[in-house]
């Protein structure tokens, strides 16, 4: 992004007093945690702006001044407690030695348009702060169940050992019950047969009723969508009741086969969304062309259609995959305890018997997740750019 | 000329139809081509989705049982009017009494107990009460029988007597370790029009013994309900003169001798069993509740019962589900405004920031949509805790002193903390969709024709972000009305949801009747809802992760 102002340098008398402010803001944190956030407050605002003058004013050169600050804080911090305040004391140096400079030379004002005036420029970054703030909430449990699932403790939240960054606080003793533990492997095994299948089912059926839906005179096409998308729209809990009624009368209740075809049923809106949203942009004179040349539907179908639309046909069953990989309420009631999957597993473990285990399977899962955007998100873009619809 | 003739008529395809028929042909193909493709997966839906939900639907308004399991009681109570104060007449408890023996020999009486109890409390128990006694009250009759002559004591006799002989003989001859089906049980016909009570009452037990039970009927002894139905057809005057079959002469005997049998008072037997069989309202309840299809599971969904005079309200110490209703209706419209508060800014810095950029902040948003939904709740319980996370980190820095942690979970700010952050991404997403189509020059004229940052944003931003904000509040609240999980794991007992109700009344109190009722409201609000989002969004635009 090119700068849109010309930039200039600062008066004295707007920086370190801004500087002073957010020292004071990370005075009080120190303080507060040391048992003093008064002093704490007037420690940082003094300290804060005193360094930010000297490195602007005195030393004037900033890669040497911002590094000597980033050691001075870390060894700072290190003095007081340990290796943990040692890093935070670093990050603390890094922040404010960039603050500074960001202040001093006037660099917050070459990417906001130049007629912005100074309340509209304090909004402008107040704003990306809050949006910050609100992406960290969105993130941080995530961030926060990965180190945890390390414990060495069963406990639930960050021992004395594991913020002093000690290495007998940390084991991967959690994940090793998990590999070990015959309750979840069976779980896994559980969830391993049922998801495959019920993927299976509901790719197969939904992309041939894409097709069909995608066709030009399809009679009753909204009815037949709204049925279609209704096991995505009605609430999980009512579908469980209604499928725990239903199965129980004609003998699936407790059966494998009674849970895959509940989570084929839950798999299929996403799969007709998908491959739906890809046979938007498909050329029906391919098709037409590949029946001029003698080929049979089959074969067009095969040959020139699937191709085509294949990156949809896979996220679509990668959603029905996790969507019955992640599936708990349809299962609890549907299956029996020869169908107890995964999500089912840690549900009961969340339940009752609190173990640390769930955060190593919980850390497992979201690294399988993170594969699974990858790859979705890598399909669409390739669909994307096969349909010309994207120059990358 | 004639050039111009041929052409004035219809227009013909190559194979000499008419062009307009050909036509028709072909796109009629078409549809039933385009059908043919899709009814695998429509008939695949319609018996493994729209079955279940039109069973539970069925399910909420369905009550056979009491009629199936009292049928004659049902039948005779029809008659008594429930307003009078009146107890029913002796025929209601002679009836009661044979509908409730042959339902305690099918252990069906207990069953009917607790369906009723759901009703009027205090029921189950008098139920199972009265079954364990009931076998008592018709012995009298038996043991009058039997001590006047030791024929009536014997099972085998009784079979003599009642069945049909090509029963008798197949019976006898079956082997039952020969695995063969034992020969179901005939009616003699000359002694069924004699003793009508007596061959209905046989029959039921035969009929129970051979299929229910599974065991040999030629070694069993008959129910005491059959020695009271033939004291009554004796005392009908049944005349068996003209009988010459087996035991015509016990028969004949007995007849005589039973005009002086102790008789038994089946209305006062059932009082002293429990007092409660003379208490009106049972009766009424057991009225009220005889069709076969009720509106009772709803209103109990609502609050109400049924009474004498039609729908009132439950006690308001008993008034349950209406609050649960407005609670769960409350704390969604709380999620979707945090939602709405906190998705706004996010989707339009991401709508506003350049590509590169906007797309590594949109992995931030994706990332937690893609995660497990037990992660992100265990994550949640994990940090919400009174020794968790965020209450250790208060501690640390001196803002909660440690004997006054904050209780943050299993209460409504747990399930509101932790379900705003579950659904954001629904919130995100179609915000971001509506505002990357709104021209950032838009904002840039209105500022240039003097508009303030606030009234640019206001009169011209705001208003085109709406569709956005609809779609994705819509989302987010069908979303969260009907959510089971997270309320189960972090709403301890004051933040749960009428979903976490309806699993109760499935797994643990198993009313599956008001489970289904309250299901089947549930349906209506988000059906609703539903429309709504079709007519603003439609369903064809529902997006999934970018």
């Amino acid at each position: 992004m090119a700068a849109l102002t010309p930039i200039s340098r600062t008066p004295v008398s707007f920086y370190v007093p801004v500087v002073a402010a957010a020292g004071a803001v990370a005075g009080l944190f120190v303080g507060t945690a040391q048992g003093s956030s008064f002093l704490g407050i007037i420690i940082g605002a003094l300290l804060m702006s005193a360094l930010a003058y000297v490195m602007t004013q005195v030393v004037k050169l900033e890669k040497p001044s911002r590094w000597a600050l980033v050691a001075v804080l870390a060894i700072a911090g290190f003095a007081m407690g340990g290796i943990a305040a040692g890093i935070i004391g670093g990050l603390f140096g890094w922040f404010f030695g960039w603050f500074s400079f960001w202040l001093y030379e006037g660099r917050y004002r070459a990417y906001v348009a130049p007629y912005l005036t100074p309340e509209q420029v304090l909004w402008h970054y107040s704003f990306r702060v809050i949006c910050g703030a609100i992406l960290i909430f969105l993130i941080t449990p995530i961030l926060v169940v990965m180190p945890l699932s390390f414990n060495a403790e069963d406990f639930f939240t960050f021992t004395p050992e594991m913020l002093r960054f000690d290495p007998a606080g940390y084991s991967l003793k959690h994940y090793e019950d998990f590999f070990t533990n015959s309750d979840w492997q069976n779980a896994l095994a559980n969830s391993v047969k049922i998801a495959p299948m019920a993927t299976l089912l509901s790719v197969s059926f939904g992309t041939l009723a894409a097709i069909g839906l995608s066709q030009p005179h399809v009679p009753f096409r909204r009815a037949i969508m709204a049925i279609l998308i209704s096991p995505m729209i009605v609430p999980l809990i009512i579908s469980a009741a209604g499928m725990y009624f239903f199965y129980s009368r004609i003998g699936l209740q407790g059966t494998y086969i009674g849970v895959v075809l509940a989570h084929a049923a839950l798999g299929i809106p996403f799969v007709i969304i998908t491959v739906t949203a890809t046979l938007v942009g498909f050329d029906n004179s391919l098709t037409r062309a590949a029946a001029n040349m003698g080929a049979g539907p089959v074969t067009t179908f095969f040959r020139v259609q699937m191709p085509l639309i294949l990156p949809g046909v896979i996220s679509g069953g990668l959603f029905a995959f996790i969507t019955s990989f992640d599936e708990v309420v349809v299962v609890l009631f549907v299956g029996s305890a020869g169908q107890k999957t995964l999500p089912w597993q840690m549900f009961t473990g969340l339940r009752e018997q609190i173990s640390p285990t769930i955060l190593a399977v919980a850390t497992i899962l979201v690294i399988v997740s993170i594969a699974l955007l990858t790859v979705v998100e890598m399909l669409r873009r390739r669909s994307e750019r096969l349909r010309g619809m994207s120059p990358g | 000329m004639t050039d111009t003739a041929e052409h004035t008529g219809p227009m013909m395809a190559a194979d000499g139809t008419t062009l307009k028929s050909s036509l028709n042909r072909a796109l009629r193909r078409q549809k039933l081509r385009a059908l043919g493709l899709i009814a695998p997966l429509l008939i695949f839906v319609l018996v493994t989705f729209i079955a279940p939900i039109a069973d539970m639907l069925f399910r909420s308004i369905e009550n056979q049982i009491v009629s199936e399991t009292l049928p004659r009681t049902t039948a005779v109570l029809a008659e008594w009017d429930g307003d009078s104060g009146e107890i029913p007449s002796p025929e209601t408890f002679e009836a009661l009494y044979k509908d409730m023996f042959v339902a305690k020999e099918r252990k069906l009486h207990t069953r009917l107990g607790s369906r009723l109890n759901y009703e009027l409390t205090g029921v189950s128990s008098l139920f199972r009460k009265s079954g364990r006694k009931i076998e008592d009250m018709g012995e009298v009759y038996q043991d009058q029988f039997e001590d006047f002559d030791k024929f009536w004591k014997d099972g085998e006799n009784w079979n003599a007597l009642m069945g049909s002989e090509d029963w008798l003989q197949a019976q006898n001859a079956w082997d039952p370790k020969s695995g063969d089906k034992q020969p179901p049980f005939e009616l003699n016909e000359a002694i069924s029009g004699l003793l009508p009570e007596t061959s209905e009452a046989f029959q039921t037990y035969a009929d129970f013994v051979q299929n229910e039970d599974q065991k040999n009927l030629a070694k069993q002894d008959p129910w005491a309900l059959i020695y009271s139905a033939l004291y009554n057809d004796i005392s009908a005057g049944a005349d068996v003169s003209g009988y010459s079959g087996p035991g015509s002469a016990e028969l004949l005997a007995a007849m005589g001798a039973a005009t002086e049998f102790e008789t038994v008072d089946y209305a006062a037997a059932f009082e002293e069993v429990d007092k409660d069989w003379h208490d009106v309202e049972v009766w009424q309840t057991i009225q009220t509740y005889s069709p076969e299809f009720t509106s009772g599971y709803f209103l109990n969904a609502v609050d109400m019962k049924k009474s004498p005079d039609g729908a009132e309200m439950r006690p308001e110490n008993e008034q349950l589900y209406i609050k649960l209703f407005i609670r769960t209706l409350f704390m969604s419209l709380v999620i979707t405004g945090s939602c709405i508060l906190l998705g706004y800014p996010v989707g339009w810095i991401l709508a506003n920031l350049p590509a590169r950029t906007a797309n590594l902040l949109m992995i931030l948003v994706l990332l937690p949509f893609w995660t497990s939904l037990l992660v992100r709740t265990s994550a949640w319980k994990v940090m919400l805790q009174q020794q968790g996370v965020i209450n250790d980190t208060l501690v640390w820095l001196g803002v909660v002193a440690d004997d006054s942690r904050l209780a943050l979970i299993n209460n409504q700010t747990g399930t509101i903390i932790a379900m705003t952050h579950i659904l954001l991404p629904f919130m995100i997403l179609p915000l971001y969709s509506v505002m990357k189509t709104i021209p950032p020059s838009y904002l840039r004229a209105a500022k240039s024709l003097g508009a303030t940052n606030w009234t640019a944003f206001w009169r011209v931003y705001f208003p085109q972000s709406v569709p956005g904000i609809g779609a994705g509040s819509i989302l987010v609240f069908i979303l969260s009305i009907g959510y089971y999980i997270t309320p189960e794991l972090v709403g301890g007992t004051t933040g749960t949801f009428i979903s976490n109700r309806i699993a109760y009344h499935i797994s643990s109190s198993l009313n599956w009747g008001l489970a289904a009722a309250l299901g089947a409201i549930l349906l209506a609000v988000v059906l609703g809802l539903y429309w709504a989002y079709d007519r603003i969004v439609g369903i064809d635009n529902v997006k999934l992760g970018g």
